[in-house]
């Protein structure tokens, strides 16, 4: 394998990735875990030993990746590492929504791929991946089948509720009343995808749309974040690592600077 | 903090001393963490430290010597109070706590959950018997501004002699005429608590002490335009909430030779960050002590506050009250219009604070401004939203937080105010 010169690290609420890169930025070497309550041990599990000159950590778990890296570790936020990665991955897009565990961002670039605006979702988990997640749980459904099933569902079914509690008390008295679960479980989906639209027009939602994070690989998702907004969006290959490739990219500049100035 | 001396005073204040003893360690704890870490603090700062050390202690001892000799406490919640009439009739003017989560659970028996951080630390305040203000006031002023308030205070009139002045929602002859009249009546209410007649050399010399002391903020908020800043904003936030509790005549002196240490400052180039730290206003409802959350984030992130758009910074001090005036009559109505050019989310349809914030963007060289709402708050509420485009049209960024007293959000509030930062340092390039 080419020598990692950069690596990025992304340590979300839900699961952690990591990116490595070569001396010509490609990347090399990915890999992925839960974060889980010990965010530390599976930091030291997700490295297994690698280490780089240049170490960016972004998520909300970024300052911990100090005391498991020997490297210097820089920290970036969330924001700014999504838009480096959208800069690798779809280097035309100028919005960004990354719907994650306990996140949803949405970003508005300019044509340079600097932030203009930004919004992120309140303390509330409701409109994130913990949402579906916890929805997918109570239809007893695999979180990564919640969003074909929802796809069999057919409209005229709405749930009001924000909060994820809420929602799923409406969602049992919608069961009571005799709807089918897939309409049910559009219309959870729908609820998520209302409260993202609006977010991404208050950023002024300009396409080309990247759409990131674990959510993005919901076809669900996907298909009504393109109906309520009219702008289809281009999905990554790995939506999870779009934060640690920006990190990674991140990480990657500033080894090609200090390598510039040493020479 | 020489609690001991005071604890018998707490006791005739009727304060739950225990509590009480956890808020002021509690305090004690927080002010060191977020103030005494500061690198290159103006040593004028001391003043406000010790201020602050003896905000529970000294100065409750101060107003207790000043009601023996007979002076009356009057307490307010509000930059709509006029100062000018409670000092022109010899009382002393003092704002009330309502910057901390405080007796949250008892004031969620009066009023709804659904109600501002601010509303409900002032009635846990004083439900939960911790502010020795509270406890000294011979009235409680309050004031129409907000609906949560407004309903608050009729629940609050229970535990507190209270009186409610009407303030107008928007700013026609009309509503100058019932501004006018709830003015007088405040005279008229102050000169029957006191005993005092009010003259037009008490109320010329009131209007100068006040005006004194806006002015002396107004020379902080001018030195601050200056690059690098030579105060951090949590100092600067500190003064202003400072400017509510002390002696106004006392804390001029003790403010202007800090201005003095940082035009000595400004002159030498130095400041407490460096030239090219990101400068950000904040904006919006106001931040009593000790609400110094976001202002640390926001300077933990990076970033330095160069001024406050709020209650507690230059609503308060932007205006001045005419001088010219030479009858109570005419001093009246110089009263009466200064206040009313206070640009209160209040008031419909408000335009003026949004230019007001914008200028003041600008003559701070700002590279952004940070709304804070607190939760809850209708009216911010809605002028964050209204103010967000605005600032967009003048190309200054701007980002919006809704928040509390709690200290749960504080990783988000990191995020969002870090990646705000962030993308203001990539715009300077």
């Amino acid at each position: 394998m080419a020598e990692i010169v950069a690596l990025g690290i992304d340590v979300g609420s839900r699961s952690m990735e990591l990116v490595a890169l070569d001396a010509q930025a490609a990347v090399v070497d990915s890999a992925r875990l839960p974060t889980t309550f010990h965010p530390v041990a599976q930091l030291a599990a997700l490295l297994a030993g690698r280490t780089a000159p240049m170490v960016t950590a972004t998520g909300y778990g970024r300052e911990l990746v100090a005391q498991v890296v020997p490297a210097a570790v820089a920290t970036i936020t969330e924001i700014t590492a999504y838009a480096l990665g959208a800069a690798v991955c779809a280097p035309k897009a100028r919005t960004i929504l990354d719907i994650g565990g306990q996140d949803t961002k949405a970003i508005r670039l300019d044509a340079a791929g600097q932030v203009l605006k930004f919004e992120m979702n309140d303390r509330c988990a409701a409109g994130t991946g913990k949402f579906l997640e916890h929805m997918a749980t109570v239809f007893q459904i695999p979180v990564e089948e919640f969003g074909v099933f929802a796809l069999g569902g057919q409209e005229g079914v709405r749930i009001n509720a924000m909060c994820t509690v809420f929602a799923e008390t409406e969602a049992t008295s919608l069961m009571a009343q005799g709807h089918r679960p897939e309409d049910i479980a559009l219309a959870l989906h729908a609820s998520v995808c209302q409260r993202t639209a609006s977010m991404l027009g208050r950023v002024g939602l300009t396409p080309p749309l990247l759409f990131a994070g674990g959510v993005a690989r919901n076809p669900c998702m996907v298909r009504l974040v393109e109906k309520f907004t009219g702008v289809s969006p281009i999905i990554p290959k790995d939506p999870d690592t779009v934060g640690a490739l920006g990190a990674a990219h991140h990480a990657w500049r500033r080894w090609a600077s200090s390598a510039r100035s040493a020479s | 903090m020489q609690h001991d001396a005071y604890r018998a005073m707490w006791e005739r204040l009727d304060l739950d001393l225990p509590a009480h003893d956890g808020l002021l360690q509690v305090l004690g704890k927080f002010y060191g963490d977020i103030y005494m870490s500061q690198q290159g603090r103006l040593q004028g700062m001391e003043y406000l430290d010790f201020v602050l050390s003896e905000v529970h202690g000294l100065r409750i001892q101060e107003l207790q010597e000043a009601k023996a000799q007979g002076r009356k406490v009057i307490g307010t919640f509000c930059v709509f109070v006029p100062e000018e009439i409670t000092l022109a009739a010899g009382a002393i003017h003092v704002g009330l706590c309502a910057g901390a989560e405080a007796g949250t659970e008892l004031a969620e028996q009066l009023v709804p959950r659904n109600t501002c951080a601010l509303i409900k630390s002032f009635i846990g305040f004083k439900l939960a018997r911790l502010c020795p203000f509270t406890q000294s006031c011979d009235l409680v002023v309050g004031e129409t501004t907000c609906d949560g308030k407004k309903k608050a205070y009729e629940a609050f009139a229970e535990h507190v002699p209270m009186l409610v002045l009407e303030v107008p929602q928007q700013k026609q002859s009309c509503d100058r005429e019932l501004w006018k009249a709830e003015v007088l009546r405040y005279k008229a209410e102050v000169e029957a608590l006191t005993g005092q007649t009010i003259t037009a050399q008490s109320l010329a010399a009131a209007i100068r002490t006040v005006n004194a002391r806006r002015r002396v903020l107004q020379r902080l908020g001018a030195l601050r335009a200056a690059s690098p800043a030579p105060i951090s904003g949590r100092d600067a936030l500190l003064i202003n909430q400072v400017s509510f509790y002390d002696d106004p005549v006392r804390f001029a002196g003790a403010i202007s030779t800090l201005c003095d240490q940082m035009e000595a400052r400004v002159a030498a180039g130095e400041g407490v960050a460096p030239a090219d730290t990101p400068r950000l206003v904040l904006s919006g409802c106001p931040m009593a002590v000790p609400n110094w959350k976001l202002p640390y984030v926001v300077e933990s992130a990076g970033a330095v506050i160069v001024g406050e758009e709020s209650c507690i910074g230059t609503r308060n001090t932007r205006d001045l009250v005419d001088e010219s005036g030479t009858t109570v009559e005419e001093m009246i109505d110089a009263i009466v219009d200064r206040y009313l050019r206070i640009d209160c989310a209040c008031f419909t349809p408000n335009s003026e604070r949004m230019d007001n914030v914008v200028d003041l963007a600008r003559a701070q060289k700002a590279d952004g401004v940070l709304q804070y709402t607190l939760l809850f708050c209708q009216p911010y509420g809605h002028e964050s939203m209204k103010l967000a485009r605005r600032l967009e049209a003048e190309g200054i960024p701007s980002l919006a937080i809704e928040t509390d007293y709690s200290m749960e959000d504080v990783e988000q509030l990191k995020t969002r105010v870090e990646a705000f930062v962030e993308m203001l340092r990539s715009r300077r390039g």
